[in-house]
C-alpha cells in the first residue's frame, strides 16, 4: 500500500499539465463558491489578503508553516517506506502533551531556556512513543497502520480533553479552552516587529534539509526506500524490515511531536494545551507530501502555499458567510486534479508509444 | 432497561452503518478500496438532508445521497481503475475533500429542522409479541437495512453473479480468462457500493441524527465502518453482527454516561476507537508471525484452544484487494 507515488513528472509537458491541473482546481473551487452565492474573485482575494496581505498576516502564516514543515519531513520518512502514517495528528498532540507536562513540572525550578529545551526533548519522545505504538500494532498485531493510527488520533484527542478538564485544569475554572497559558518567558523569542521566531524557522528548514539528506545519502534512507519499493525484495536483500519500519514510525512521530512542541511554545501559539491542538496540520502535511510527489525540496514551497490557503480561508468565515473549510476544498481539488492529470498523462504516453 | 426496547433501539440506530459497511463490503469484494467513507458519509448526509428539505420529499433526499455516493465512488474507480493511480491516496484525498465540501455547502443549512423518515409499524406484524416490537415497529429504512443483509448474503453466496464477484477480488486474472470484463465489473460494484454508502449517509441525516450541523457528530464513523468491514471478514452476516454489537455498546455507553456523571462527557465519544483497535487486533493478530511461534511453545491443550479461537476470529482480505489489474 502506498509504494506508488503521485504528482507530476518533471519536464516541459509536465509543467504544462501542472498548470492545467491548478487551473482546473481553481475552476472547480470557483464553481463551489458560485453555488454558495459568493463571488469567486472576492473569495480568492480574501484568502490572498488574509494570508499575505500584511506583514503580521505573513508572520502568522510563517509560524503556522513550521509545524506543517516538521510533519511533512516526518511523513517523507514513512512514505518512503511505503507506510501511511495517518496517526500523525495524534503524534502532534502527544508531543504537545509531553511538552506541556514537562513545562508545568519544571517552570518554577529551572531557567526558561532549559525548560524549553527539555520540553522539546519531551515533545520528540511523546510523538515518537505514539508513532511507535502505531508501528508496533502494525508489526506485532498486523493491524493496518491506517486504522491503528486513526484510532490513536482519537485516543490522543480525548487524553487532552481529560487532562484539560481534569488534572491540568486551570485554577478555579476547568474548561475545554485549555490549560493555564505559560508566561511570556516560556515563549520562543520573536523578531522585533515581525512576530516570527528565528528558532522556529531555523528548526523547520533544517529538519527538512536533514531528512532530505538522510533519505538521499544514508544507509537508513536507502533501506527505507527499498522497503517502500518492494518489501519482498528488501527482505531478500537482508534488510531488517520490521526494525526499520518501527524506526520510520518513531522518527516521523518524533518530528510530529516536535511540531506539537512548536504549537505550545511558538510565536503564533496560544501557549497552552487545548483539545484539537494539532488543528489538522498533520493531515495537511499528508496532502503536501503527496502533492510534492515525496520530494523534500518541493514540500517546502507547497507546505507554505497550503498553509497560506488554510490561514487565508479563515477570513471567509470571519468576513463572509462562508465556511473556513473552503481552504480544504481548494487543497483537495488541487490534489485530485493533479492525480487525474498525472494519470491521464501516463495513460496518454502509453497510448502514444503503441 | 427493557430488553425488547433495547433491541428495538439497536435496530433503529443501525441502518447508517449497515448500508455503509455492506456497500464497502461489495466494493472491496470486487477488489477496490473506497477509503473515502468518512468523508462520503458526511457529504451524503448533508446532501440527503438539504435535498429533502428543498423538495419536501424524503425519498428525493435518499436518491440524491445515493447518486452523490456513486459519484464519489466513480471518481475513485476512474482514477484507480482507468488511470491506474494509487487507490489509497485517492481515497484519502476524497475523505478530506468530501468532508470539507459538506461543511462548505451545508453551511447555510445547519441547525434547521427538516423532514424525517416517518415511523411506519407494519400492520399486523407489529403486534406480534416480542418479535413484533423488536423487528416490525420501525420505518421502511430499517426494514430495508435488515432485508439487504439477507439479500446481499443470498447474492454473494447463492448466485452465479455473486461467485463472479468473489473472483473479481480474489483472482481477477482467472475471472478475466473466464470472460469477465474485470474493469467494467469493478466499476459496477464500486458504484453500487458507493450508492449504498450514500444511503447510509442519508439515513443519518433523515433518521438517526436528523438535520445538519458542523461538526455533525458522526466524524470518525466512516473509519469505524471500514474497520467493521475487516471485522466482518467481508461477509454480510458477520458484518451485521459486528454492527449490532457496536451499536449495542454505544447504547450501553450512553446509559453508563448518565450513571457515571463524574467522568467528563467529552470522553465517551472516543470509546469506540480503542475498541476499534482492540477488535482489529483480535481478528488480525493471528496473521502475525510471532504469534504462531509463541503458540508453539504453549502446552498442547491450551494451544489447541487458542489456535481454534484465533482461527474463528481471524479474517483475511480478498487477495487482490487494492491491486491494479492489467491485461497482459
Amino acid at each position: 500500500m502506498g509504494n506508488e507515488t503521485m504528482g507530476l513528472e518533471p519536464g516541459a509537458k509536465g509543467f504544462l499539465l501542472r498548470i492545467t491541473a491548478i487551473l482546473v482546481a481553481i475552476g472547480l473551487s470557483a464553481i463551489i463558491l458560485l453555488i454558495m452565492g459568493a463571488s469567486p474573485l472576492d473569495a480568492f482575494g480574501l484568502i490572498l489578503s488574509g494570508s499575505l496581505g500584511s506583514s503580521s498576516k505573513l508572520a502568522y502564516v510563517m509560524t503556522a508553516w513550521v509545524p506543517v514543515l516538521l510533519c511533512s519531513a516526518g511523513l517523507l520518512v514513512t512514505f518512503s517506506a511505503g507506510l501511511w502514517n495517518i496517526g500523525i495528528e495524534g503524534q502532534v498532540v502527544m508531543g504537545a502533551v509531553f511538552a506541556t507536562g514537562v513545562m508545568q513540572g519544571l517552570q518554577e525550578s529551572l531557567p526558561p531556556a532549559a525548560v524549553l529545551t527539555l520540553a522539546a526533548c519531551a515533545g520528540l519522545l511523546g510523538g515518537a512513543f505514539w508513532g511507535m505504538l502505531a508501528g508496533g500494532l502494525r508489526l506485532y498485531g498486523d493491524v493496518n497502520e491506517i486504522f491503528g493510527g486513526l484510532g490513536l488520533n482519537f485516543i490522543a484527542g480525548s487524553l487532552t480533553v481529560y487532562l484539560v478538564l481534569g488534572p491540568w485544569k486551570r485554577p478555579g475554572i476547568g474548561s475545554t479552552s485549555g490549560t493555564q497559558p505559560f508566561p511570556p518567558s516560556l515563549w520562543l523569542p520573536a523578531f522585533e516587529g515581525f512576530q516570527v521566531s528565528p528558532i522556529e524557522l531555523l528548526l523547520g528548514i533544517s529538519v527538512i534539509v536533514l531528512v532530505f539528506i538522510a533519505l538521499k545519502g544514508t544507509h537508513l534512507g536507502l533501506q527505507l526506500k527499498a522497503i517502500g519499493k518492494n518489501p519482498r525484495t528488501a527482505f531478500l536483500m537482508g534488510i531488517p524490515i520490521g526494525r526499520q519500519m518501527l524506526l520510520a514510525f518513531g522518527l516521523c512521530g518524533a518530528l510530529a511531536g516536535l511540531a506539537g512542541w512548536v504549537l505550545v511554545v511558538g510565536t503564533s501559539a496560544r501557549h497552552n494545551l487545548f483539545p484539537l491542538i494539532s488543528s489538522g496540520y498533520g493531515f495537511l502535511a499528508i496532502l503536501v507530501v503527496l502533492l510534492a510527489n515525496l520530494s523534500a525540496l518541493w514540500s517546502v514551497p507547497i507546505a507554505f502555499f497550503f498553509t497560506a490557503i488554510s490561514m487565508g480561508s479563515l477570513q471567509l468565515s470571519l468576513q463572509r458567510q462562508l465556511d473556513s473549510s473552503m481552504g480544504g476544498v481548494i487543497q483537495g481539488m488541487l490534489l485530485l486534479s493533479v492525480l487525474i492529470t498525472k494519470g491521464l498523462q501516463s495513460r496518454f504516453l502509453q497510448w502514444g508509444q503503441r | 432497561m427493557d430488553i425488547v426496547i433495547l433491541m428495538n433501539s439497536i435496530l433503529a440506530a443501525s441502518p447508517p452503518l449497515l448500508f455503509a459497511v455492506l456497500g464497502e463490503t461489495i466494493t472491496e469484494k470486487a477488489g477496490v478500496i473506497n477509503l473515502s467513507l468518512d468523508g462520503s458519509l458526511l457529504l451524503t448526509a448533508m446532501i440527503g438532508f438539504v435535498v429533502s428539505l428543498k423538495t419536501g420529499s424524503v425519498v428525493a433526499g435518499f436518491m440524491a445521497a445515493m447518486i452523490v455516493g456513486s459519484l464519489i465512488a466513480a471518481i475513485i474507480a476512474f482514477v484507480s481503475l482507468t488511470l491506474q493511480q494509487p487507490q489509497v491516496a485517492t481515497g484519502f484525498v476524497l475523505t478530506l475533500l468530501c468532508r470539507d465540501l459538506a461543511y462548505v455547502l451545508g453551511n447555510p443549512y445547519a441547525h434547521i429542522p427538516g423532514p424525517q423518515v416517518p415511523h411506519t409499524p407494519l400492520p399486523g406484524l407489529a403486534h406480534l409479541p416480542v418479535v413484533g416490537s423488536i423487528l416490525f415497529d420501525h420505518n421502511p429504512v430499517v426494514y430495508l437495512s435488515l432485508l439487504i443483509i439477507l439479500l446481499l448474503w443470498a447474492f454473494m453466496f447463492r448466485t452465479q453473479s455473486g461467485l463472479k464477484l468473489q473472483g473479481l477480488g480474489e483472482r481477477p486474472a482467472a475471472a478475466y480468462l473466464r470472460g469477465v470484463n474485470v474493469t467494467k465489473m469493478r466499476y459496477f460494484y464500486t458504484l453500487a457500493g458507493g450508492a449504498l454508502v450514500g444511503l447510509g449517509g442519508a439515513s443519518f441525516s433523515l433518521m438517526v441524527k436528523p438535520g445538519w450541523a458542523r461538526p455533525y457528530g458522526i466524524e470518525g464513523t466512516g473509519w469505524i465502518a471500514l474497520a467493521i468491514v475487516i471485522f466482518g471478514g467481508w461477509k454480510p452476516f458477520r458484518a451485521a453482527l459486528g454492527i449490532f454489537f457496536f451499536v449495542a455498546l454505544q447504547t450501553a455507553v450512553n446509559i453508563l454516561q448518565s450513571a457515571a456523571p463524574n467522568v467528563p462527557t467529552q470522553l465517551f465519544p472516543t470509546l469506540p476507537f480503542p475498541l476499534m483497535i482492540l477488535t482489529l487486533l483480535l481478528v488480525t493478530i493471528g496473521n502475525a508471525e510471532w504469534v504462531g511461534r509463541a503458540l508453539g511453545r504453549l502446552p498442547e491443550k491450551f494451544q489447541r484452544f487458542l489456535v481454534r479461537t484465533l482461527k474463528a476470529l481471524q479474517t483475511s482480505p480478498p487477495s487482490a484487494l487494492g491491486t491494479i489489474f492489467k491485461k497482459e
